[in-house]
Order: C-alpha cells, then sequence, then structure tokens
C-alpha cells in the first residue's frame, strides 16, 4: 500500500472508535454493527431516546465523541432486551448502552440531573453503604433527590404504596435505623475497591 | 417403471428442479448414461411455482418446456419420479444407491383425460400453490408437469375416493395395490441437486406471518400473480379478498440474520424487484409499493433492473430491516421501524406485506445419505470427502436459476471426469 494511501486511511480512522473497543464493556462489537435499525425500532422507549442504539453506533464510528458520552441516550435502556434478541448480528446492545454509560459517569461526561442516571448514583451509594440495598432508603433518597418540598410530596403520594409494602413485609419502617447488612461490609468493599482499581488499570488512555 | 440399468459409469442426479435437469441433460447429451431421482412426482421444481424470471420478465415455463423436450429425446437419460435416495455407499467411481420408491398408483397408461379427478370428492392444500387454494386427492400436479400424468394422493387410498378414481379410469392406469419399493443400483458418480425450500417465515416471530393473514410469502406472492395460480392472477389480500394495491416488502426476512439463516439468500431482493413489476402491472398509477431493505443486492446486469424499479414513481425505497409488524385497521399490517437515512419512527400501514424469505436447503444437515462436508449455512462445500458427490444448484449455495444452472452444468462435467475414469480403467 502506497503511502499517500496510508495517509488517506488515516484520516477516516478515528480515535473514538478505539477508545470504545478499548474501554467500553463489549465495545468491540460496535463495528459489527450493520446499521439495519431493528434496534431502534424494537426499543420501547426508542421514541425518547436523542439517539437510537443504530445511530450512537453510527456517532461512534463517525468520531463523535462528546455527543455519545455526554448523550443521555444510554441512560434510557430499561433492559428489555428486545434490540439484543433481534439484532441480526447479535451484538450484546444492551450491555453496550451499559458500557457507554458506565464510562461516561466515570470520565463524569454523563448528563448531570438525568433520572435514571441520578437513580444508578443513589442506587450504588446506597448499596455500598451496607453491602446491601436498603429499600426505604432508596425510596427516599429518591424522592428527595429533587429538594425536601418536592420529596415531601413526593413521599406523600406514593404513602398508599409504602403502606401495602409493610404490610406485605416487602419494606420495614425499622430499615430507616442502620438497616441490615452483609457481615463483613469493609471485605466488600475493599473487593469493589480492588476491582475498580484493576479496571482502572486496564484502562487506555485517548485524548 | 422401476426398471434402472446402470453400472459403475452412471451418472446419479438426485433433485429434478432446474439444477438437477439441467445436470441431468448436459451429461446425457454427451452421451453418459444418467438416472435421475426426483422425490415429487413431476420435474421441474421450485421454478416450475414461479410466474416470472428476473431480469427479462419472461416465463419459466418456456425453458421448462425445452428441457422437457430434450429429456423426452434422450435416449441416456432415465427418470424416475416419486423418488427418494436413501442410502449411497461406495466411492467415487464405484458406488451403490439405494433409491426409495414411493407408490404411485398410476401407471404410464395415463393419458392425463382428468376422468378421476372429476369423480374424487376429498379435497387437500394444493402444495403447488404453497396451501392457498385445495386440490383433489386425484389431481396433476400443474399443466405443465412432466411426466404428463395425474397423482393419487396417498390420503384417499383405502377410501371411496380411490376406488372411484379406479373405475373412472378408462385405461387402466390406476393400480390401487402399488407398494413402496426400495432399488439398489451401481452409479459411478452422484451430482447432487436436491435444492431449496423457503425459510419457514413463522420463525421470525415479530413479522405475525403465523398470526396476520395479509403477511404472506414472496413465494406465495408469486403464486397469486400467476394467471394459473390461486387467485387466477389477481393480487388480493388474503384476509377479505380486496384488491392489494398498497404492498410491503420486507427483505432480509430470515436471511443475514443469525437468529435465522446466516446467509445472504441472494435471490430475493431481485425477486421484490421483480413482484414490484407485477404489483405495477396489475394496478398502474393506484400501485403503491413501498420496499424496507437493509441494503439492495443487485449485482452486475440486475443493477440495471434495479435502477428501472427506482425510477418508477410509486415505489418507495425506505433504508430499514423493519422492527415488528403489528395489527392496524381492516386488517391491514402496520410496518414499526427506525429508518436509517434520518432514524425516523414510522408505523406504516399496508393492504398487504410480502416477507422476502430467503432460501435454505432443503434436506437437513443431519439427514443426508451420504458423508459430505456441509458448511455452518447446510450447503455441500466441494471438498476431498465427497468423492464422486458433487452439490449442483442451490444445494451448494444460495443461487439465482442463471447461476443455478451454471453450477449444475459444472457439477455435471466433473460427474462426467469421474465416469469417464472408470470407462477408460476398465478399457
Amino acid at each position: 500500500m502506497s503511502e499517500t494511501n496510508k495517509a488517506m486511511i488515516e484520516q477516516y480512522r478515528n480515535s473514538f472508535l478505539s477508545e470504545v473497543e478499548a474501554n467500553v464493556e463489549e465495545g468491540e462489537w460496535v463495528k459489527m454493527c450493520m446499521q439495519c435499525g431493528v434496534c431502534s425500532g424494537s426499543c420501547p422507549l426508542g421514541k425518547h431516546w436523542a439517539h437510537p442504539p443504530q445511530e450512537i453506533f453510527m456517532m461512534i464510528r463517525a468520531g463523535k465523541r462528546d455527543e455519545v458520552l455526554t448523550s443521555d441516550s444510554m441512560w434510557m435502556c430499561t433492559s428489555c432486551y428486545n434490540c439484543v434478541v433481534r439484532c441480526p448480528r447479535q451484538l450484546p446492545i444492551t450491555h453496550i448502552m451499559h458500557g457507554l454509560a458506565t464510562y461516561a459517569k466515570k470520565l463524569g461526561l454523563a448528563p448531570k440531573n438525568q433520572p435514571t442516571a441520578r437513580f444508578a448514583e443513589i442506587f450504588w451509594n446506597n448499596m455500598m453503604k451496607k453491602g446491601r440495598v436498603n429499600e426505604l432508603k432508596l425510596g427516599l433518597s429518591l424522592y428527595f433527590k429533587d429538594g425536601f418540598g418536592a420529596g415531601i410530596k413526593e413521599s406523600l403520594r406514593n404513602k398508599d404504596l409504602g403502606m401495602k409494602m409493610m404490610k406485605a413485609k416487602r419494606m420495614a419502617a425499622s430499615e430507616f435505623f442502620g438497616g441490615h447488612g452483609v457481615k463483613d461490609i469493609g471485605g466488600v468493599q475493599k473487593m469493589i475497591q480492588k476491582a475498580q482499581e484493576i479496571e482502572d488499570a486496564r484502562m487506555k488512555k485517548f485524548d | 417403471m422401476t426398471e434402472v440399468v446402470a453400472t459403475n459409469q452412471t451418472i446419479l442426479v438426485v433433485g429434478g428442479g432446474i439444477s438437477g435437469m439441467t445436470a441431468a441433460l448436459e451429461a446425457a447429451e454427451t452421451g453418459a448414461q444418467v438416472v435421475l431421482v426426483e422425490k415429487r412426482p413431476y420435474l421441474g421444481g421450485r421454478v416450475s411455482q414461479l410466474y416470472k424470471y428476473f431480469p427479462k420478465l419472461c416465463h419459466p415455463t418456456c425453458g421448462l418446456e425445452i428441457n422437457q423436450r430434450r429429456a423426452k429425446m434422450n435416449p441416456n437419460l432415465t427418470i424416475v419420479t416419486g423418488a427418494e435416495v436413501s442410502k449411497l455407499e461406495g466411492e467415487a467411481g464405484n458406488y451403490t444407491a439405494t433409491v426409495r420408491l414411493s407408490p404411485t398408483y398410476v401407471n404410464d397408461n395415463c393419458t392425463a383425460c382428468g376422468d378421476c379427478a372429476k369423480v374424487v370428492e376429498a379435497e387437500f392444500d394444493d402444495e403447488y400453490n404453497y396451501g392457498m387454494s385445495k386440490r383433489k386427492g386425484a389431481y396433476l400436479p400443474h399443466v405443465m408437469a412432466h411426466p404428463m400424468k395425474y397423482v393419487l394422493d396417498p390420503a384417499i387410498i383405502g377410501t371411496d375416493d380411490a376406488q372411484k378414481a379406479k373405475d373412472a379410469c378408462k385405461y387402466d392406469a390406476i393400480d390401487l395395490d402399488d407398494e413402496e419399493k426400495e432399488i439398489q443400483f451401481p452409479v459411478g458418480a452422484v451430482v447432487w441437486a436436491t435444492g431449496w425450500k423457503p425459510y419457514d417465515a413463522a420463525k421470525i416471530q415479530p413479522y405475525g406471518y403465523d398470526r396476520f393473514e395479509n403477511v404472506i410469502t414472496n413465494v406465495e406472492f408469486e403464486r397469486m400473480a400467476d394467471p394459473k395460480g390461486p387467485t387466477g392472477g389477481k393480487i388480493l389480500r388474503p384476509s377479505d379478498g380486496k384488491e392489494a394495491k398498497n404492498v410491503a416488502f420486507i427483505q432480509c426476512a430470515g436471511s443475514r440474520d443469525r437468529n435465522h439463516l446466516y446467509h445472504c439468500s441472494r435471490i430475493c431482493c431481485m425477486a421484490s424487484l421483480k413482484q414490484t413489476h407485477y404489483v405495477v402491472d396489475a394496478y398502474g398509477d393506484d400501485a403503491d409499493v413501498s420496499i424496507y431493505y437493509i441494503d439492495i443486492r443487485a449485482i452486475d446486469r440486475f443493477e440495471d433492473f434495479y435502477a428501472e424499479v427506482q425510477a418508477m414513481d410509486n415505489v418507495k425505497f425506505i433504508k430499514s430491516k423493519v422492527a415488528s409488524v403489528t395489527l392496524g385497521e381492516n386488517d391491514n399490517p402496520c410496518l414499526n421501524g427506525v429508518d436509517t437515512e434520518g432514524y425516523h419512527r414510522y408505523a406504516t400501514e399496508h393492504d398487504l406485506v410480502v416477507l422476502a424469505t430467503g432460501m435454505e436447503p432443503s434436506v437437513s444437515v443431519d439427514s443426508f445419505p451420504v458423508d459430505v462436508e456441509i458448511n455452518r449455512e447446510g450447503f455441500i462445500e466441494p471438498a476431498e470427502k465427497n468423492g464422486g458427490v458433487f452439490a449442483a444448484g442451490c444445494a451448494s449455495d444460495a443461487l439465482d436459476v442463471n447461476r443455478a444452472v451454471q453450477s449444475a452444468t459444472g457439477a455435471a462435467l466433473k460427474a462426467i471426469q469421474v465416469v469417464n475414469r472408470v470407462a477408460r480403467a476398465e478399457g
């Protein structure tokens, strides 16, 4: 291949696809997309996405790094797996969406007030405290995420549901004080920390 | 007709569709002895069920007639219908073929007068029209059937209909005591031309072929367009028999899909472009055709055909693999998806939806009577271990008629080389 050819190819080789392949879970599948669009059409929340999965894949290949990573699209995925079962090339689309969301969050590019992104964060922090999810506190943190007034309003709106859950023993008021957890929370936290270190060490640098 | 005279210089051709007929005739016309075994009661295979060929839009009956004439004239060719190869043992130049002959109940005295069909009453789904119409228990498979003989459905044997048919026959052509037989004969080489079958559209769950009456397959649509077909050549909705002017084609229905068929079936793009002509020919300016596609694969001279269809005012191309079909008003199938040119979401109703279903090999991987190399898609690969067995036409790959015939001619040559080698060795 001539030098001119190589230079021409270099123009079209964008680093964002390589970055996604290296750093995003299941990211190596992105290049397999043939742009048929069956994922976008199959997504039950598709019309609420700024960019459906098919478009996200094309944007990655077009090197639109900021647009992709700051997008709220992948945060809209509800893990219904409709796209995965229908994709003619069997791309793990759901997992790629979660991979992209995680990567955007890691880089601090995830949209700040996107509700599912906020919920994911609340869920994670909640779980990391005791090693188990405290449902009462999770619910409350979710209601109060937009401030005290909004929280009260939201709590009152859902009070019937809450009462029913308590009656059915799906939630306990005592959970508000401390709550149950795993035996060795310190060990769990250390384990997660170590896993994160390993993951961070594997991340490749792209500028 | 169960007498088969053969030697290890005989070529066995398995399958009497366009590929098998071609291979058999090409070989027989070089002077080789050929036995052609066909499962159906007649030759021609799926090509006989086509209304028109692409790209010339001429009628397959024309070519079939020529082939049938060649077959009748050639003393080197023995045709056995209603027969299946159940075993093939040996090696190149020295095989023993075991062939199972289904009872035909009709002998060569049959003049195709049709008296038997007039008196029988029970009706069955007509497989020639993919079940879109009914036929009697005594029937001529289609107007150009070769051999030109009536067929008795095994289901009527033992019923009053069978006796009625026998009594009505003036030529003593019906033998109700006919039984299944097995014959064995030597052959030197084998051309394997068992062809294809349409992929089972019901397996593509989101398209609702099994749930919506107005979702049909391309092979069914082909029968519909044929004046000799179930609707007399009219393009109608199965649900209410109304004219279907707004027709959608869904490409790659099953093909290029790891959940269904890995391969591109190669014919479906051209088939849908051809069938677009049927709709436009039938309804003129009132026709409204939409083709939903991933990409249109129309190679070399087919490109012109594609360009012509693209230029038609009442034909739309939507670059999108349809995500799902739902039921709209008046039994209209509604296609849902997102297009790739702009990511527009659509939910569009049509009178009739045609699934451009692909080809799968008609013999499943585990039921080959001989050990040959079979690829992931189920087609036969050329390989050393195949010995004197050569695949022709759609047994070797998804091919259109043109390429199937080329493939068959090539396979015939390979088979001739083997039997010539045997002939030389035996001096």
